[in-house]
This record gives C-alpha cells, structure tokens and sequence, in this order.
C-alpha cells in the first residue's frame, strides 16, 4: 500500500476524522447543535471526496477495492446516513437521553457499511461487519430507559454475535480448503476445480447464514421486527437501508468475483431464501397493527424482492439492484421519517391509531407517508414502481418464472396492509387529538425538509429514471468490465 | 403535441382544483369543469378538423413521440386514430357530466375530490392514446389510485372494503399483464436485437404459439377483469354501488371501456394466432356475463347494485364483438362502449337523484313516483328502454351490430346472447315498475329536476338518441382503426379462419350500414 491509496480511502478517513472530532467536541462540551453540525459536515465532506472516485478502479491489495460499484454503495451509504442523520436532530431533540454520541456511533456505524462494500478480502469483511454491528448495538439501545429498547439491544446483540461466529466458521472452512481469504483468488479456485469440495461448500452456507441475518431475510428475520420496534426510529432507517444495503453490496461483490453464479446449489438456496423471505414478510405484516413491525416485515419482503434481480446475475441484474436500493433507501427512510416526525417525547408514533385521519390534521406529512407507502408497494409515479419493475424484468429477462410469479402475488398481498395504512390515515379522525406538544419550527425545520426532499426525489426517480440509470451504469462499468 | 396538452392539461388542472380549494370552496369545480369543458372541445375540434380516414393503411390521425426512458427503450409515445378519439370524446363527455352531478352531492374536501376526478381521467385518456407499451401500463396503474380514494373517502357505507377489492383485484391483475408485456419486450428484443416497448415495433413479434398464449394470459387477465367478464368480476358490484355518483359514473362509463379498448387494441393484433384458439372460450364467457348478469340483475334490491349487474351483462356484448373478428362486430363493439357508457352512466346519475332526494338505494322503498317527478320519469323511461335495446336509441345498434358479427362466428352462442336480450328487458322494466310505477309508499317530497340536473340529463338523453338515429359519423370514425386491428385476421398472408372475410360476403351490403370504405368520405363534410 502506497501513499497514494490513502487518497482512495478518504471517504473513509473523513468518516473516521469526523468521528474522533465529535468525541473531542463532546468532551470540551456538549452541544448537540454542534455536534450535529459536525456529522453533517463531515457527510457532505466524504460525499465530495467521493465524487472524484468516480470511474476510479483502484485495488488496494490485499483488503479493499474501489471500484464503480465499491463508489455507488459507499455514495448511497452516505446520503442515506446524511437523511437519518437530518432526521435525527429533531427526534433527539426533544429525548431526554444524552444526544451527542448518537452521532459519534451514528458516523462509526457508516464508517463499517462503506468498508464492507468495498471489501475483498475476508478480514477487511469482517473488519467492516463488526464496526457496523458494534455501534448498532449501542444505537439500537439508545434510549435506554425506554422499556423496548433494552429487549431489542440484547436480542440483536445475541442474535448478531451469533451469526458472525457462523460467518467466522464459514470462512474459516473457506480458507482451509482454498488457502486464501481475497476474494478473486477464491473465484481463482473454484475455476481451477472441477468440483466444488463439499468442505468449501459448507463453510459457504454458513456465510449465507451470516449474510442472512444481516439482510434479516427468512429464516433468518425474527430479530427485525423486535429490533425496528424497539429502536429510536432514525436507527430503525438506519438498520433497514444502510446495514442491509452494506450487506447487499458485499454479497454481491462476494458472488460475482468467486463465480458463485455458476454455482447451482448456491442459486437454489438463494431462490428458497428469497421467496420464503417474500411469504413470509407479507404474511406476518397483514394483521400488523404495529407502524414499525409492518415496515420490518414490508422490509423482510422487500430483501426477498431484491434477491430476485441479485439472482438474476447479469448485468440487468446488478443494475436491477442497484436501482432497487435506491428506491428502496429513500423509501425507507421516508417512512421512518415520518414515524420519527410524528413521535413525541412519551414513545415512538408506532400504532396504526396514531395516523388515524392524519390526512385531515397534517396533510403535508400524510401525502408523504402516503406517497411511500404507494412507492413500497409499487404503484407508478413513484420509485419503488420502476426498482420493481426492473426487478421483474431481470427475473423475466433469465426466466426465473417461479420467483416473478412469487414476486407478482406479494406484491398484490403487500398492496393490501399498505393501503391499509392509507386507508386509516384518509379515514375521518374520531376525536381531535390532544395538542401535542410543537417543536420549534426551526428544529423540526431539518426533519421536514428532508421529507420533502425524499417525497420529491422519489417522484422524481419515478417519473424521469433516466438520469439515475445512466449514472447506474456509468458506475458500474468497471464493475461489470472486471468480471 | 396537443395530444400531450390533454394529458398535461387534466394533470395540472388536478393540482390547481387541489390547491383552489384554499381560496375558495366553490373553485375546485370550475376548474373541473372547465378543464373537461376544455378538453371535450379539443377533441371536437380534433374531429371535425380531421376527415375520416377512408383507408386503412394511413388510420394515424396524430402521433406525438419523445424519448422518455431511452436506456430501456421507452418512449413517450402517444398516437390519435378513429378509435382512440371515440373514446377520448367519450371520457371527457362523461368527466363533465360526473363533474357538473357532484355539484351538490361532493361537500367536504371538495379540491381533493376533483384532484382525483381529473387525475382519474387523465389515467384513462393516457391509456386511450399512448403506444408504448410501458406507458400504457404507467396509465393504467395511474388511473386506479384516484379512483381508489373517490371510492374510499367520498363512497356510501360499506367503502372501505369496495375500495380495496378493487384495487386489489385491478392492481393483481396489472401486475400479470406488467409481466406478459416485459415478456413480449424481451421476446422482441431477443428475436430482433433491439429492445423497445413501442407498440408498432411489437406488433407482428414473433413467437411460438406456446409462448405467445402465455403472454395473452396477461394481457387478458388485465382486460377481461377489468371489462368485467364473469368469473372475475366480483370487484364492480361492489365498487360501483359504494362509488360516489361520479365514481359510479366513470367506473361504468369509462373504466369498464379501457378493458375493452385494451383488448381490440393490444390482444388482437398483438396474438392473431392465440387469440383464434381463445376465441370460443372467450365467446362463451361473454355469453356467460350476459345471462349471468342479467339474472343477478334482475334479483338486485340495491338499484346501483342493479345497474353494476347490467353492466356485466352488457360488457358481454363486448367479449363476444371482440372475439368475433369480423368487421361487423367490432363496429358493435365500439358502439356498445360508447352507448353504455353514456346508458349506464345516465341510469347510475339517476340512481344519484334518487339517492339525493330520499338517501336510500333500496327500490323496495321507492314506487309510485311518477306523479309526482313525471320528467325524471321520463329520462329514466329513455335509458331504461336503451338498456334493453329499444331501436331509436344507441344500444340497439350496438347491440344489433354485435351480434350480427358474432353470428358470423358462432351463430349457437349468438343465439343465448340474443336471449340475454329479453333478459335485458325484464330487468330494465323492472327497475321503471319499481320505481317510478306502482304505489307510492313513501312520503317524502320529491322535487323534480333542478335545472342542473337538466343540463345533465338532456345532453345525455340527446347522445343516446343521435347515436341510435344517425351513429353513421361514430361507424366511420371507428371503421379504418378497426380494419388495422383486423390486418392480422384478413390478410391473406396469415393463415387465419376467414371469419372476417366471410361476414362482408354473407351480408347483403345494404341490409346494415356497412361502412363502405368510399362513402365514408362524406359523413361529416
């Protein structure tokens, strides 16, 4: 590693200098509008350095690679975290918890999803994996005097260490049979070898329970719904985009630079796990009175959507997917958002009864909510109708018939629990609400821009694709070139 | 270019009722109606500016095309032929008419309601006039959100539940049909190299008949639901008797249409060969919705849950047309979707001065009311008698010409559609015995017609009756558009059972108005 490399890395390094100024910040003195200050900053810092890796494919042997699609994932990353953060100065604001070092494990927890999607190397994976999973234990149980919050911590740290030891065995088996833990020499390998040793394979299923577990796909999802529930509801943005599109970045890299397309055992285990994940996410949200369950299992259904393009493998699919993230993302971090906005200083706005007529009372984050709810469940003029329908022209494009089919019936189960929600929302409010009690406009200032941003930018998308599906392919030409 | 004014025009126009409302509760609805008003003049206009096609090679009267999504093959692509600008004259008929009956029946959330009213129509009129195939879809999802609020919010008592099953029902169903055009857009581009959603691109695709049924199924699965033919079309009872008046209007008047549109348009150019094999099937289920509609009609105490059935029953008038294949039926066809348009939209707008005037739709509780409101009793002696078919009015010759064409094609099945005739009759006076004959029970004062209601009820009573007297214009305009949807079934370089050749031959010329291609000329000079 050169000097040079350094200069590859400074997202990354802007991240972490922005994490160690914010822990000084809070020990001279605590201001959270400082400090919030900071993390933006220090977001949109990275995001310009970013901008000149663009068309960069820079390996930095033997842990990381940045590439077009190491850049796409780490841009995505960084504005959805930039949104939470936005989102998060209002919904602390009004806590009673110390403010500060949310954003001090906000910014660490980034910091591990862009290492992760620019890994190729296991340690580098790991490294990444476990920063990320580190700081969101803490996050998840932020507010800890919530009763909730405490149960969600403990479940995801359990549940988390545990499916990182599964990771560690994996790649362990993987290594003892290849002899090398960078991903190419694998795919390296696997190409030398007629047949694929049953040791590699095993040591292989145990990554796929690791990676699982972090998209919280079936049958690894029980966690979501306890931990989306229980967590602040900007970290629950958080862990439905970045900790999964982190995730998801890795996999893919994973899968395409080990050849594991060819690999038909691989393809039908991802199959079972994508369909399982779309019954069961939609299934579980049908009766879910819970705002925040039925996102995590919209959520868990959404992965398994997603699943389909990955499986699809050519270059129609890692476009399919990488569009479908982006929707996806902004999506999800409108709705949490939203959750977010409405949640006063007692608990978070996660019954189906607080959104009752909301419509009529605010109707400016009622057409928001709305319009993310209709772009989860498909319907044009938004986003998540053009990252589905390009998730159905991959899957019809490799005739996966059994996934699209799969894909086409949950989308029309998912239809019924979103437009539930909408329902209620344009039903007529029984009582007037109490008064609850009103932020400073010019705190709930950053909240509610950001909303309108996201509305319009998934209008936007939805209406006019063009522009982001040339920058899509643009990154990933490098991406696609290497293989 | 003035075909994406329209679009653009109802799209703004939305946005502007919305926003009115906060200047004034009365705005919204002029803005509705002038935007309709606006919109049914420039399809005048577009009519009487543009002669009739008299031939079937050049049946384009405007095109309009700009990239939209050029990385997918997508393009904005909007196109005007005879056919098209029927029904656009049609949907902004119907979308004045439904603006001006929600005068006084809409009175809270007055903008967000003709928000809907005009997005709902311009969700329909994208679907009457795009040729790409990824817009179409585009607009045919577009059309269903708002049409799933002015069912949800403004609808009778049980709203919430016809909401939802007709979202889910249209929306499942899109969802196939997404699927059969991304299959025929992969087709194409594989057989070809070059990947478009373009209408004209994809016509004549090729594909093994095994494949091709696949497709097909989609695409019927979108349109046959949305006609509705019989086993699918449990949606629109319930959607149209909880549908506000204007709700009920457009989904009988307009939504029914883009089914039928849908499948003279896409299904039978697109899948010549399937689409014979599927023929009989198709006829029998029209036949099917038609009977079976007429009864359930006939067994209704709800007078729209009434109507809605008589729209199954009619809409089988239209699968039987469409899977004739013959010149003859398709001029039925596209008058059975004008003339039941403005029919059933009349009778379900009466239904809405009933239910105005005594808030109930129960006809156990009406009877006797021609005494005292003789002129409604009038207007609705007018649609009832074109419901069942009475020669002088529209439906009849639709109906007529309809089954003239099936015979051709399957003269058994002709023979229970023309049953379902007499059926039609014993429902239609059942409703005028019920309501406005008989005892009169109830005591409640009942105005008649407010000079609003006029200016409703003759325009239409006037369409019904030119379209029954002199629905030559109509033939001609539809005639060339409809021969291109049947390029595929005459042309001798298909091999194809001849049914479209053999109706000109059987008919004597002059037994019916079989548009001549050279008299076509002279309609509208």
């Amino acid at each position: 590693m050169r000097l040079n490399d350094l200069l590859y890395l400074l997202p990354l390094l802007v991240l972490v200098a922005a994490a160690i100024l914010t822990m000084l910040a809070v020990a001279v003195k605590r201001n959270h509008r400082v400090i919030f200050g900071i993390t933006i900053l220090a977001h949109l810092v990275a995001l310009a350095v970013l901008l000149d890796l663009r068309g960069i494919q820079a390996s930095l042997p033997p842990l990381l690679m940045v590439d077009g699609w190491g850049v796409f994932n780490m841009g995505l990353i960084l504005w959805t975290s930039l949104g939470v953060t936005m989102m998060s100065y209002a919904y602390f604001e009004q806590r009673e918890e110390r403010k500060e070092e949310y954003y001090i494990l906000l910014l660490l927890a980034t910091l591990g999803a862009c290492v992760l999607v620019i890994s190729q190397h296991f340690m580098a994976l790991f490294l990444g994996l476990e920063v990320l999973s580190v700081s969101l234990y803490a996050l998840i149980s932020y507010l800890r005097t919530r009763e909730k919050s405490d149960e969600a911590g403990i479940k995801y740290l359990i549940l988390a260490a545990m499916s990182s030891a599964f990771l560690l065995f994996g790649m362990a088996l993987m290594y003892a049979v290849t002899g090398t833990m960078s991903f190419p020499e694998i795919g390296a390998y696997l190409r030398s070898t007629q047949e694929i040793p049953l040791l590699f394979l095993t040591g292989f299923g145990l990554t796929v329970v690791g990676i699982g577990f972090k998209l919280g796909v079936a049958p690894f999802h029980m966690w979501a719904p306890d931990v989306y529930e229980g967590a602040p509801a900007p970290v629950s943005a958080f862990i439905a985009t970045v900790s999964k599109g982190g995730m998801v970045g890795l996999m893919v890299r994973f899968v395409t630079e080990t050849g594991g397309y060819r690999n038909t055992s691989m393809l039908l285990i991802f199959t079972i796990i994508a369909a399982a994940s779309m019954l069961a996410g939609n299934l579980l949200a049908l009766r879910q009175k819970n705002i925040k369950r039925l996102l995590a299992y919209s959520s868990i259904a959404h992965l398994g959507y997603l699943l389909v393009a990955f499986l699809a493998g050519n270059q129609l699919g890692v476009e399919a997917v990488s569009f479908y993230l982006v929707a996806y993302f902004i999506t999800t971090l409108g709705t949490f958002g939203v959750v977010a906005l409405l949640s006063d200083n007692e608990r978070d706005a996660d019954q189906l009864e607080d959104y009752r007529g909301l419509f009529w009372l605010r109707p400016g984050t009622a057409a928001v909510f709305t319009a993310m709810l209709l772009s989860l469940a498909g319907i044009p003029l938004t986003a998540g109708f053009l990252g589905k329908f390009y998730l159905l022209a991959s899957g019809v494009n490799t005739q996966q018939w059994v996934l699209v089919i799969m894909l086409v019936l949950n989308s029309v189960v998912g239809l019924y629990y979103y437009i539930r929600v909408i329902a209620v929302m344009f039903a007529q409010p029984e009582q007037a609400p109490e008064a609850r009690k009103v932020l400073h406009p010019a705190i709930s200032f950053a909240s509610g821009a950001t909303m309108a941003a996201l509305a319009l930018l998934l209008l936007w998308i939805g209406v006019y694709p063009t522009t982001l599906v040339q920058l899509i392919r643009g990154l990933l030409v490098t991406f696609m070139a290497s293989r | 270019m003035i075909l994406a004014w329209l679009l653009v025009l109802l799209l703004v126009g939305g946005v502007l009722a919305w926003v009115s409302d906060r200047v004034h509760a009365q705005l919204p609805r002029w803005v509705a109606l002038s935007v309709t008003m606006a919109c049914l003049l420039i399809t005048l206009f577009l009519w009487l500016e543009t002669p009739a096609p008299v031939n079937s090679t050049d049946t384009w009267l405007l095109r309009y095309e700009v990239p939209w999504i050029p990385q997918w093959g997508v393009s904005f692509s909007l196109a005007l032929d005879g056919l098209s600008l029927l029904m656009l004259a049609l949907t902004f008929f119907i979308g004045l008419v439904s603006v001006l009956i929600s005068w006084k029946e809409i009175k809270n959330r007055v903008g967000f309601f003709h928000f809907n009213i005009l997005w709902v129509l311009a969700g329909i009129t994208g679907v009457f006039l795009t040729m790409d195939l990824f817009l179409f879809y585009f607009f045919w999802e577009v059309m269903l959100i708002p049409m799933y609020f002015l069912i949800g919010i403004w609808g009778h008592e049980n709203r919430t539940y016809a909401a939802y099953k007709f979202f889910i029902f249209t929306q499942a169903s899109g969802l196939l049909m997404l699927l059969s055009i991304l299959g025929l857009y992969f087709v194409h581009g594989a057989a070809t190299g070059s990947y478009s959603f373009n209408y004209f691109d994809l016509l004549g695709t090729d594909f093994t008949p095994k494949t091709g049924k696949w497709l097909m199924a989609g695409f019927l699965a979108a349109f046959l639901v949305k006609l509705p033919v019989v086993p699918f079309h449990s949606w629109l009872p319930d959607a149209h008797s909880q549908a506000p008046t204007a709700g009920s209007v457009i989904l009988a008047g307009l939504l029914l249409k883009t089914g039928a549109y849908g499948l003279l348009r896409f299904v039978i150019p697109l899948f010549p060969e399937n689409a014979e094999i599927f023929a009989p099937w198709a006829m029998f289920l029209g036949v099917l919705g038609i009977l079976y509609g007429a009864i359930l009609a006939f067994a209704q105490t709800d007078l729209k849950r009434l109507i809605a059935y008589t729209s199954v029953s009619h809409m089988g008038f239209v699968v039987l047309g469409v899977f004739a294949f013959n010149q003859l039926a398709y001029q039925g066809v596209v008058m059975q979707m004008i003339t039941h348009g403005i029919s059933t939209g009349a009778l379900f707008i009466l239904a809405g001065f009933l239910y105005d005037r005594l808030h109930t739709r129960d006809i156990r509780r009406m009877g006797g009311f021609w005494a005292e409101i003789p002129k409604m009793g009038v207007m609705a002696l007018v649609f009832v008698m074109a419901s069942l078919g009475l020669p002088g009015l529209g439906n009849f010759i639709a109906e007529f010409l309809t089954l003239l064409g099936s015979w051709v094609a399957n003269p058994l099945l002709t023979i229970f559609a023309t049953v379902g005739l007499v059926a039609a009759t014993v429902y239609s006076l059942r409703i005028m015995q019920k309501v406005f004959y008989g005892k009169r029970e109830n005591t409640h004062s009942l105005p008649d017609l407010s000079l609003r209601e006029y200016l409703i009820a003759l325009p239409l009573v006037a369409a019904i009756l030119w379209l029954g007297l002199y629905p030559q214009p109509v033939l001609n305009r539809a005639q060339a558009s409809l021969e291109e949807q049947l390029q595929a079934y005459t042309s001798p370089l298909q091999k194809s059972s001849s049914s479209g050749q053999v109706s000109l031959k059987v008919l004597p010329p002059d037994s019916v108005l079989i548009p001549k291609p050279k008299g076509a000329s002279h309609a509208l000079k």
